[in-house]
């Protein structure tokens, strides 16, 4: 339990400092405060000024960052400035496309992975060995962006683009881990006493690769994040990687702030769930 | 396996030596226009066709290798000093020093590199000179992928900070810069190489990703992710391949690092 408390005040402590990088990187940029509205010659004078104070009242970093944190637990996440639109509302209606093509794209990778990863470890021969070696550089040498748009000319499931992405990754780690537990002194034993491959599979080798695949699920997550942008600004799906891309590119500051924050929460506990996973996993089995 | 490594160092090399000569076999420089002939097909003349700007696509690709290949190695050499710095400095002083790096690590961690890297190119200036362009999106690189590295050399520091033969060292007398000048970066040295080959192929993937965002080099300049931007307006394998000649070198390349790599990883 202290544990556990400890580590949410570690996560907590990370998500603020985040928000905090974001913020001041938002503040460094240049144009930062320049508002084309400004420019609106049927605004009267009063209006000008008015966006002016708006604006003048993000400039001072620390002040921002204390009024957004404060605001923030009171559930108001301020107003998108390039969308005009509650930065809420937005999250809300775009969280939920993104888990489900990062989700499905997680699953698709996972199982290719997995699948390919135990067909050559158990096969043994050097020619699946080297053809599972090729297909995986060869996934993991083509950027998420190349992917999204060959995806788009094909007319082909964006999560697939987020599944090629993951996929050479978790199936690389996966192979080794299976290979170092195929080889582990016990399991000479197995064969000997006569158990079959698929036994030997389920019993003996999968809780050893267990604990150290689910490191990787956590891992896998923040890959499949990080693809996400790409593919949804290139595929043009309105998702929180699209939104990201549109608040980078209009250095739209409470925008910004809230995904950094929204990512960075995601991640870490998607990384320490895997490890809490992993560690329960490991207590059982002793 | 072996010829296969062996043929990737062969590519990496004949890739290498092409791009680095340029100069020397281009047969156009990388912003010469052909105005009265945009968009052609390949031809004796352009051996890859040209881009609708009229540009030879074949000298394009040879520069543009030469700029990927020439700024991932220096990005990836910043990011392993700063690793160095960070997680080495870290892990041999311990206690506090520690705590802090550490901190700052999983707070670059936390986030995903991609995410990371668009945010923060996105905040710097986009209407800039190519030359610039190219130094603020490697030197990017280099200043932001240094925090997976820090961790690893920081674990590697600490286990030699505890190891029999430092304690000896530190019994006999030696002490601060001398014993981690003398004793533990010498043998740092392995997981520092690996370090700096693993982040070129990383960083080659990702100045390709920001390319094609429109966030990497400028235009004229080329480099794979500006190269590969032309993949957007893509029609049909069969009639455009030649387009896809720098995604494929990109690929091959790429592929022979990981096909190198995986050796030593194999072996860790």
């Amino acid at each position: 339990m202290r544990k556990l408390v400890r580590h949410l005040a570690a996560m907590a402590a990370i998500v603020v400092a985040g928000g905090l990088l974001s913020a001041t990187l938002v503040r460094l940029a240049p144009g930062f405060g320049t508002d084309e509205r400004q420019l609106d010659s049927r605004l009267s004078s009063e209006s000008v000024e008015a966006l002016r104070q708006a604006r003048a009242r993000d400039r001072n970093i620390p002040s921002f960052y204390l009024h957004y944190l404060l605001r923030a637990l009171r559930g108001d996440l301020g107003e998108s400035r390039t969308l005009n639109r509650p930065v809420r509302q937005l999250l809300a209606e775009r969280l939920p496309v993104t888990a489900r093509l990062v989700g499905a794209g997680l699953l698709a990778g996972w199982l290719c992975a997995v699948l390919l990863a135990v067909g050559a470890t158990l096969t043994r021969k050097p020619a699946c060995d080297l053809l599972a070696t090729l297909v995986g550089a060869l996934f993991l040498s083509v950027p998420a962006a190349v992917l999204a748009l060959l995806f788009v000319f094909a007319s082909a499931p964006a999560c697939l683009a987020i599944a090629l992405v993951v996929f050479p990754k978790v199936f690389s780690y996966t192979r080794n881990l299976l290979a170092k537990s195929y080889s582990l002194p016990h399991l000479m034993t197995a064969y000997a006493k006569g158990s079959g491959p698929l036994r030997i599979l389920v019993w003996h080798v999968l809780p050893v690769a267990g604990t150290q695949l689910l490191a990787v699920a956590g891992i896998s997550v923040s890959i499949a994040l990080g693809a996400a942008i790409p593919v949804e600004a290139l595929c043009g799906i309105a998702g929180i990687g699209q939104l990201a891309w549109q608040a980078a590119l209009g250095r739209d500051l409470p925008l910004l702030v809230n995904l950094t924050v929204l990512v960075t929460v995601v991640t870490l506990a998607a990384n320490w769930g895997s490890e809490f996973a992993g560690r329960d996993l490991r207590t059982r089995e002793a | 396996m072996r010829r296969v490594r062996q043929s990737a160092w062969v590519l990496l090399a004949l890739v290498v030596i092409g791009s680095l000569g340029a100069g020397l076999w281009a047969p156009a420089d990388y912003a010469t226009q052909f105005r009265e002939a945009p968009n052609s097909p390949p031809s004796h003349q352009h051996w890859l066709g040209t881009d609708e700007l009229g540009r030879d696509r074949f000298s394009r690709v040879l520069y543009g290798t030469r700029v990927s290949l020439l700024m991932a190695p220096a990005a990836a050499l910043l990011s392993t000093l700063l690793a160095t710095l960070a997680g080495g400095i870290a892990g041999y002083l311990g206690g506090w020093w520690e705590r802090i790096a550490m901190a700052a690590t999983d707070l670059f961690l936390s986030m995903p590199w991609l995410f990371l890297l668009l945010v923060v190119r996105a905040m710097l200036p986009l209407n800039v000179s190519p030359i610039t362009s190219i130094a603020v999106t490697f030197l990017l690189l280099g200043l932001l992928g240094w925090a997976a590295s820090a961790r690893v050399l920081c674990a590697g520091t600490r286990g030699l900070r505890d190891s029999d033969f430092v304690l000896q060292a530190r019994a006999s007398g030696l002490r601060g810069f001398r014993l981690l000048a003398l004793h533990v970066m010498p043998n740092l040295k392995p997981v520092l190489l690996a370090q700096f080959w693993i982040s070129i192929p990383v960083f080659i993937i990702s100045e390709a990703n920001l390319g094609i965002l429109g966030l990497g080099v400028a235009e004229p300049l080329p480099s794979w992710g500006s190269l590969l931007r032309e993949l957007e307006g893509f029609t049909s394998f069969g009639f455009e391949a030649w387009k896809l000649v720098p995604l494929l070198l990109l690929v091959l390349v790429v592929s022979s690092f990981q096909i190198i790599l995986s050796r030593d990883e194999v072996y860790a």
